[in-house]
């Protein structure tokens, strides 16, 4: 039971980091109607942006904010730049779109800092914590609740502010929201740039458990993919419960299971997305929506 | 003789290559209700979006002595009309408080205390104010897209087609508020309407549409007394 | 028709000329980076059937490619087959999977579609690790292969009967069918075409044409492990078939061209040049020119005429 209670601690951990990107996918799904393959990449150079931050002796939380205003102003510059002139135009070429997005971020990053591992640090100490007979790394416990805090924070901007009210009306109904003098082009970039910032915080938490790496975020991308897809491309909740959940249950497989230890949880990740997307497409949480053009 | 409020000049407008409007010319005073008629097709619609900017149109358009033809929908917002449109417009997935909100858009400062007023002119909405929108009957949709649109405190109101699909005394308690609105605020209204007794009834000016065009304009007792003209245009 | 066909046929014979005389006149190592070239350029041409003419996306190709280069180098190395006999088995191993993805895959579409095939190109370096008793797991097979210049005009031969043969399939019945089913698939089920039927046999040619490509890899190097084939190989591929112009059999050579000899020449600016270049012309494309250099081809033949 013991076992069983930390592993489900360690896979909520994971899972808050896959909800934060879910999340962010989840954003730009629902205000762009595209899904955004590179925003796993984007997120991995925020956290080397954030790793020069702390290298240069900045104190770790004044780089994390540093690290998501900077994400969340090239989140705000790609909608505008990039992804404006293609609004309206076919899937595949927008797909095709951010997925060049994706290899061009990744090189970047590549180049810059070049393809070495680096260590990246935690704000949170890895000493654990015991409830019982129960040891908890409160490492685990931060991350846990860093991803619920962005959560929390992002819901409260959605409900009770004007500018999340108006990107929801955006979301759902542009034409009428620019009726009511809702500027929709800045309320995609809007989007962007929250998703862009999430996906910081996905990655600055992910960072010092598998090391920074160019390729760091890919496999969770996968497991936000899935996530997002479980919990209902256009739902924000059942992206958040679907990253929890993919996270405990992935980990529960991976230490019971033996077939699924390391890289297979991938195809565990995959499974989910081929199962949902087969059986019911919608989602846990979502309705079949009609997009309103 | 004050000048309109809103004018339109040789508006023409068009849905890819397909032309609707071929050189509309109208003007609404201030606090004036004018009425748009015509039967369907003949370019009603279009002639509100052509003033929202809603679809690609060319000709002069002014609103309060300023130029409005090249304005985004979101500026001709933040002018002062209120384009309430076919299908009233209401956000579904949000509640009834939260689309007064979105009404409120262009308004800077407080409007909290607004919400609550012009709640209090539709008593029915104010039961549902927690409510998605998306819950609401047909009429309670009309009067919310209505009073969505006064929280902006527009100067013109341009409304299409607001008793479609609704039963006669829900239509009627509709215009009762508008008639209202525009005495006490001196609200102008451009109206589209369908059912033209109660559009000539609740107008000062009208004008009737055919493909496209300005057939008939006049004063609205003119019109509802011409029984040739009624009959040929409007169909009674 | 028989002007367009005069005019593709105006474009292969001397392209089959350049490519049947072009080793005389460079070393051996750069007439195998034109067999590569080669690969590519099969590959691509499965791609194109799959999405520019049925429409469907595969961010995943990669996995084919991989099923067919497992399957020649384990027939190789466990089975001691000859190389030659390995292709066109992997072929249709790969083209097996393909349909039997092509099945399920008729339930999703577009974003759908990507999303799952993304996570193909993901997942499956792991399944390869996973089934190491097959696949010799990270450290791979190793094949002791001599390729040399015959490989190149194997490849050549190979693409150029799966160029032609892509032809004949578009310009028949099938081939009407897919196109039908691109452009509108309500408008192609009301005229009888079962789109089941000819998606799912979509994705089992561009599959075969996947793994024989796949083969030829394998038994151009001497080892097969699972970076043989990574997930940047099914990015690549899509890559080349944008640039190429989607849906444009000839352009999957402009494409094949670019995957091959980028990396080569961008890398004297730095290692890491070729992949911000080779993203940054995706980008490019998809914003100014989506049809590719197919397009663009089109746009100057166009502006020629009155």
């Amino acid at each position: 039971m013991t076992e069983f209670s930390q592993q489900v601690v360690s896979g909520l951990a994971s899972g808050g980091i896959y909800a934060s990107l879910a999340l962010a996918v989840v954003i730009v799904y629902r205000s762009s109607g595209v899904i955004n393959f590179a925003q796993g990449e984007m997120a991995t150079f925020a956290t080397f942006l954030a790793w020069t931050f702390l290298h240069h002796g900045i104190s770790y939380w004044p780089a994390f904010a540093l690290t998501l205003a900077i994400a969340f102003a090239g989140g705000v510059a790609l909608e505008r730049v990039v992804i404006r002139p293609v609004e309206g135009r076919p899937v595949l070429t927008v797909v095709i779109l951010t997925i060049g997005l994706l290899i061009l971020v990744n090189g970047a990053t590549q180049w810059i800092w070049g393809g070495a591992t680096r260590k990246f640090p935690s704000p949170f100490s890895t000493r654990p914590v015991h409830v019982g007979s129960a040891a908890f790394s409160i490492q685990d416990l931060g991350i846990v609740g860093v991803s619920l805090a962005s959560v929390a924070l992002l819901t409260l901007f959605f409900r009770f502010t004007k500018l999340g009210l108006g990107l929801r009306a955006a979301a759902v109904n542009p034409e009428e929201s620019r009726l009511v003098g809702v500027r929709v082009g800045w309320m995609l970039a809007l989007g962007w740039g929250l998703a862009a910032a999430l996906g910081a915080v996905s990655g600055m938490m992910v960072a010092p458990v598998v090391f920074l790496d160019p390729n760091m975020m890919q496999g969770v991308l996968l497991y936000a993919f899935a996530a997002a897809v479980l919990g209902g491309l256009a739902s924000p909740v059942g992206a958040v419960v679907g990253g929890l959940a993919l996270g405990v249950v992935l980990n529960l497989l991976g230490t019971y299971v033996s077939t699924f230890g390391g890289q297979m949880r991938l195809v565990g990740g995959l499974g989910v997305i081929l199962a949902v997307l087969l059986i019911r497409p919608t989602g846990l949480f979502g309705r079949t929506a009609v997009r309103r053009v | 003789m004050a000048p309109p409020l809103l004018e339109l000049e040789g508006v023409e407008a068009q849905y890819g290559a397909i032309k609707a409007l071929h050189g509309v010319s109208l003007a609404v005073g201030e606090g004036d209700v004018v009425a748009l008629l015509g039967a369907n097709g003949a370019g009603k619609t279009t002639t509100l979006r052509a003033v929202s900017g809603t679809v690609r149109r060319t000709g002069q358009i002014s609103f309060a002595g300023r130029p409005l033809d090249r304005s985004t929908p979101e500026a001709v917002a933040r002018a002062g009309i209120a384009h309430v449109p076919e299908g009233r417009g209401t956000f579904g997935e949000l509640t009834v408080r939260e689309n007064l909100r979105l009404g409120a858009w262009t308004r800077r400062g407080r409007v909290r205390g607004e919400e609550d007023s012009v709640l209090a002119r539709f008593p029915a909405l104010a039961d549902r104010a927690r409510q998605p929108a998306g819950t609401l009957s047909g009429g309670e949709q009309q009067m919310l897209a209505l009073a969505r649109a006064l929280m902006a405190r527009p100067r013109l109101l341009m409304l299409d087609e607001p008793s479609l699909g609704l039963a006669p005394l829900v239509v009627a308690s509709i215009f009762t508020i508008l008639r209202g609105l525009n005495e006490e605020e001196g609200l102008a209204v451009l109206l589209v309407e369908q059912n033209a007794t109660l559009a000539l009834e609740a107008a000062s000016t009208a004008y009737v549409l055919e493909t496209g065009r300005v057939a008939v304009q006049g004063p609205a007792g003119e019109l509802r007394a011409d029984e040739s003209l009624r009959r040929s245009y409007l169909g009674y | 028709m028989s002007r367009r066909l005069a005019l593709h046929a105006a474009w292969f014979v001397p392209g089959a000329l350049v490519v049947a005389f072009l080793p005389r006149f460079i070393s051996s190592y750069h007439a195998l980076e034109w067999a590569r070239v080669g690969f590519y350029f099969v590959a691509l041409l499965g791609l194109n059937v799959l999405t520019g003419y049925s429409g469907q996306i595969s961010l995943g190709h990669g996995a084919f490619m991989a099923i067919g280069g497992y399957t020649s180098a384990i027939l190789i190395a466990h089975h001691g087959m000859r190389d030659v006999w390995t292709i066109p088995l992997a072929g249709l191993v790969a083209g097996g999977v393909g349909l039997a993805f092509g099945l399920p895959a008729l339930r999703l579409r577009g974003l759908y579609l990507a999303l799952a095939t993304f996570g193909v190109a993901v997942a499956f370096p792991a399944l390869v690790q996973k089934f190491d008793h097959f696949t010799g797991g990270s450290a791979g097979l190793v094949l002791t292969l001599h390729p040399n210049d015959w490989l190149y005009y194997l490849t050549w031969a190979i693409a150029g009967a799966g160029l032609v043969l892509g032809w004949l399939v578009l310009a028949t019945p099938i081939g009407r069918s897919f196109r039908a089913l691109r452009d509108s698939e309500v408008a192609a089920v009301s005229s009888g075409i079962s789109p089941a039927l000819y998606k799912t046999l979509a994705f089992g040619i561009s599959a075969f044409y996947a793994g024989i490509a796949g083969a030829l890899v394998a038994i151009s190097g001497a080892y097969v492990t699972p970076q043989t084939f990574p997930i940047s190989l099914s990015l690549f591929l899509v890559v080349g078939m944008a640039v190429g112009g989607i849906g444009s059999l000839p352009g999957s050579v402009v494409g094949a061209i670019l995957i091959q000899f980028l990396p080569t020449y961008a890398s004297h600016l730095s290692e890491q040049a070729p992949q911000v270049i080779e993203g940054a012309i995706l980008v490019g494309v998809m914003l100014l020119l989506p049809g590719g250099a197919a397009g663009l081809l089109r746009l100057v033949q166009s502006s020629r005429q009155p």
